[in-house]
């Protein structure tokens, strides 16, 4: 039977996937701009996200929203168990989204150079970030009820284990494909070819890391498969993931970046809902007793406030991604640089 | 140290300096639909050229704003997160409908009209200014919904310990939330209006492409002069009128009234004292606070008195922001009131000394809207929600006063940074003044 928290389960997974695809390449240019020396190879870079990375940033915000509104116990034990981490996070959003602006009216190439940095870096940090986040969740979180209020307390140098450092590189690499893929849509000549390149780096190391954390949450989180290989969402997610990894480097061979952009959001996708399916109906498990972990029932606003986020969620959300596809289309094609560009 | 003392510093500085970013969008935004309309119906390159010159330096304003903003949707999480959890069920679906209904909105178009000036038609560069001022609006009301019910809740029942939404439209049109929206969007077209002209004033004094600024110059003094006047009357005045019946002690501590009476006077001027607790230096109008509060000059209105020592807001801060943000609103009519005579009569263009307050007069609503803002959340204490909950029970049990003082600390050094970087651009920016009007748009 599906009820509302079920539906607001999945709601808050679309959210985060549409963050994950959208921002996902976003966070990818800015880990490659790092690596860009030519100036105007740079400004494509940074021209080729320029008109969308703040609505894509959106999808972030939104969900965080979403979760406040939907699971205000997992919105107030999560981020307030994660503070260090959370400020972390925060201050590398900041830099990013001021980092075009004013990357843009600096005239000294040492300015220019220093807001690349911060782009780069405010990139780089929230992809990680991204992956250690999950990672973390996937563990458990010491979830326990103290003056019986629910807390999670857990120290930064405690987020960053080994086991969720490794998710959070593997979500590093998987974003820089995915930006890679992206850039290789925009740019053209040298640009691609040295894009393509990063895509058939960024995918070995892909798949190695993926296997390997794979492997590794079997002794970290074993609970998390029960249940898994008897189902048939199961499989046939994990089908389209396997074939949307294989189809990447195919469909960047025949150049068709379309198809391979395609391919990549699949697999951010599935991969996100592979984990979302794992956990289900656990939001966070707690670490010290899973009795204790938080779900979609026990973390949950009540019908009424769920139903409500649902009539908004129904009307606003086809209006956002009719929009998003509007822009996308003015905005299609190779960057091209005028006057007005970053 | 006081975590929660430290954790109110830390909100309070974060959205303090937010706030000074998003009234300068939504002024300047509505202000650029109304200019680029007229550019493109009256096909004037005149106000193209002030749509490019101020519509870049909304995109400056605008990534600041977004920057500082981000904060904010995950704040009350991580210090608030007591706070969070009873109101989560009323307060966490204004937020979410601001993402959805807002910051797509304004972002998404954003970038088109920022990007798209050569790329779409006319109408559709003029639908994305359009909708960015939309979207900036529809997210300043549903932000103030979500502060309108921590002054005034409603639509709730209080139930196994956290505040349950019992009906949604009556948590939204709580008694406070249209008359806050009203005072608090047209302070931000103010803000707008006061920065177009200080800016275009500028421009003049330094001879820059006097053709557009001065004609921006008009404009934003024109539409200056009737956003400050509305904003006294009604917008100011039904604010104030709502705020006597709903929130009385914040009411008699905004207007220094110690002791209930009837024929209640209005402090123009007075030096609050806490302790013991009087006015001094006082310059009053006997019976004008009744009147202004209930239509009759021999209306009863309550004093700080009548409520518990406890439960009363601090006096001498909501007394003196609110005091300072009213004759910042008088200030706002009589200038842009001169000024528009002067731009009738033609003389304002030689008049330097005019000239010059203008510009220096930028930052004035932007601090009217803190003083506004410090009057109300200061005056809403000791509640974090008026009458339901603590804002000493609000914070976050897990972190300490040690975390907290960090992020203190470096948001302090980002948001000077950021200021400073800022204001150096813009000055560049403004230095550098508007494009001539190109050869094309001329012609056509």
């Amino acid at each position: 039977m599906i009820d509302l928290n079920i539906i607001w389960f999945l709601l808050f997974g679309v959210l985060i996937i549409g963050y994950a695809i959208l921002d996902g390449f976003d966070l990818g240019v800015g880990v490659i701009q790092l690596f860009t020396k030519d100036e105007n190879e740079k400004r494509i870079n940074i021209n080729s996200i320029g008109p969308v990375w703040d609505g894509n940033e959106v999808w972030l915000l939104t969900g965080g929203g979403a979760l406040f509104a939907a699971f205000p116990i997992v919105y107030a034990t999560v981020f307030s168990g994660f503070y260090l981490a959370f400020m972390l996070l925060l201050t590398a959003l900041i830099f990013r989204a001021v980092s075009f602006e004013f990357r843009k009216y600096s005239e000294k190439p040492g300015e220019k150079k220093r807001w690349d940095l911060a782009f780069g870096l405010g990139s780089l940090v929230p992809a990680l970030l991204f992956g250690v986040a999950l990672g973390n969740i996937l563990r458990g979180l010491p979830v326990e009820l103290k003056d019986e209020k629910v807390v999670s307390s857990i120290s930064f140098l405690g987020l960053l284990n080994p086991y969720a450092l490794l998710v959070g590189v593997l979500s590093l690499v998987l974003f820089t494909m995915h930006g890679a893929i992206y850039l290789s849509m925009k740019s053209t000549g040298r640009q691609r070819d040295r894009m393509i390149s990063w895509i058939n780096n960024t995918w070995i190391a892909y798949v190695v890391l993926y296997s390997i954390a794979t492997f590794a949450t079997f002794f970290v989180a074993p609970y998390l498969f029960k249940n898994m290989l008897g189902s048939l969402v199961f499989w046939f997610m994990f089908i389209l993931l396997f074939v949307a990894i294989l189809f990447i480097p195919v469909a960047a061979r025949m150049k068709k970046f379309g198809l391979a952009f395609i391919s990549s959001s699949v697999m951010i996708a599935m991969m996100i809902g592979l984990a979302a399916l794992s956990l289900f109906p656990r939001l966070v498990p707690s670490s010290i007793n899973l009795e204790n972990s938080l779900t979609i029932y026990n973390a949950s606003s009540t019908p009424k406030t769920l139903t409500t986020m649902l009539i908004i969620a129904l009307i606003g959300m086809p209006i956002v991604i009719g929009y998003t596809i509007f822009i996308y289309r003015i905005f299609r094609g190779n960057v091209l640089i005028t006057k007005d560009s970053y | 140290m006081d975590p929660v003392l430290l954790a109110r510093f830390q909100f309070a500085m974060t959205v303090g300096f937010h706030f000074l970013f998003p009234p300068l969008t939504i002024g300047l935004s509505w202000m650029l639909v109304i200019i680029e309309m007229l550019g493109w119906k009256k096909k004037s390159g005149i106000y193209v050229a002030i749509g490019k010159f101020f519509g870049k330096i909304l995109g400056l304003i605008f990534a600041v704003g977004v920057a500082t903003g981000v904060v904010m949707e995950f704040q009350f999480g991580t210090n608030w997160a007591e706070y969070s959890k009873f109101v989560g069920d009323i307060f966490g679906a204004p937020l979410a409908a601001e993402g959805v209904f807002a910051f797509f909105l304004e972002s998404t178009f954003l970038g088109l009209y920022l990007f798209g000036r050569e790329k779409v038609s006319k109408n559709v560069h003029w639908f994305s200014i359009f909708m960015v001022a939309v979207g900036a609006t529809i997210s300043a009301f549903w932000i103030i919904v979500a502060n309108s019910w921590q002054q005034t809740p409603a639509g709730y029942i209080i139930l196994q310990g956290r505040a349950e939404l019992t009906d949604f439209w009556t948590a939204v049109f709580n008694p406070s939330t249209m008359v806050r929206f009203l005072h608090t969007t047209d302070a931000a077209l103010i803000s707008g209006a006061f920065f177009m002209a200080g800016v275009s004033a500028y421009l003049v004094l330094k001879g820059k492409e006097l053709e557009i600024s001065k004609k921006a110059l008009t404009f934003a003094v024109i539409f200056g002069l009737v956003v400050s006047m509305l904003e006294v009357f009604p917008f100011g005045h039904e604010h104030g009128r709502v705020l006597a019946q709903t929130q009385p002690e914040k009411f008699a501590a905004i207007m220094g009234l110690y002791s209930s009476q009837n024929e209640a006077p209005l402090a123009l001027f007075a030096v609050p004292f806490d302790h013991p607790p009087e006015l001094k230096a006082h310059i009053k109008i006997p019976g004008l606070l009744s009147w202004l509060a209930f239509g009759d000059i021999h209306a009863r209105v309550q004093g700080l008195n009548e409520f518990p020592k406890e439960e009363v807001p601090p006096l001498f801060l909501t007394f003196v922001s609110y005091h300072n943000m009213v004759i910042l609103g008088m200030y706002f009519i009589l200038i842009t009131a001169f000024a528009s005579y002067k731009i009738f009569k033609k003389t304002i263009w030689e008049s330097k000394k005019l000239l010059k307050t203008l510009l220096w007069s930028i930052p004035l609503p932007l601090i009217a809207c803190q003083l506004g803002w410090i009057a109300a959340e200061v005056g809403r204490q000791p509640w974090i929600v008026y009458h339901l909950m603590k804002t000493k029970d609000a914070v976050s049990i897990t972190v300490g006063w040690g975390e907290i003082l960090f992020s203190i600390i470096l948001f302090g050094v980002i948001y000077i940074l950021l200021g400073w970087v800022f204001i150096k651009l813009l000055v560049k920016k403004v230095k550098h003044g508007p494009e001539p009007i190109s050869a094309k748009e001329a012609l056509s």
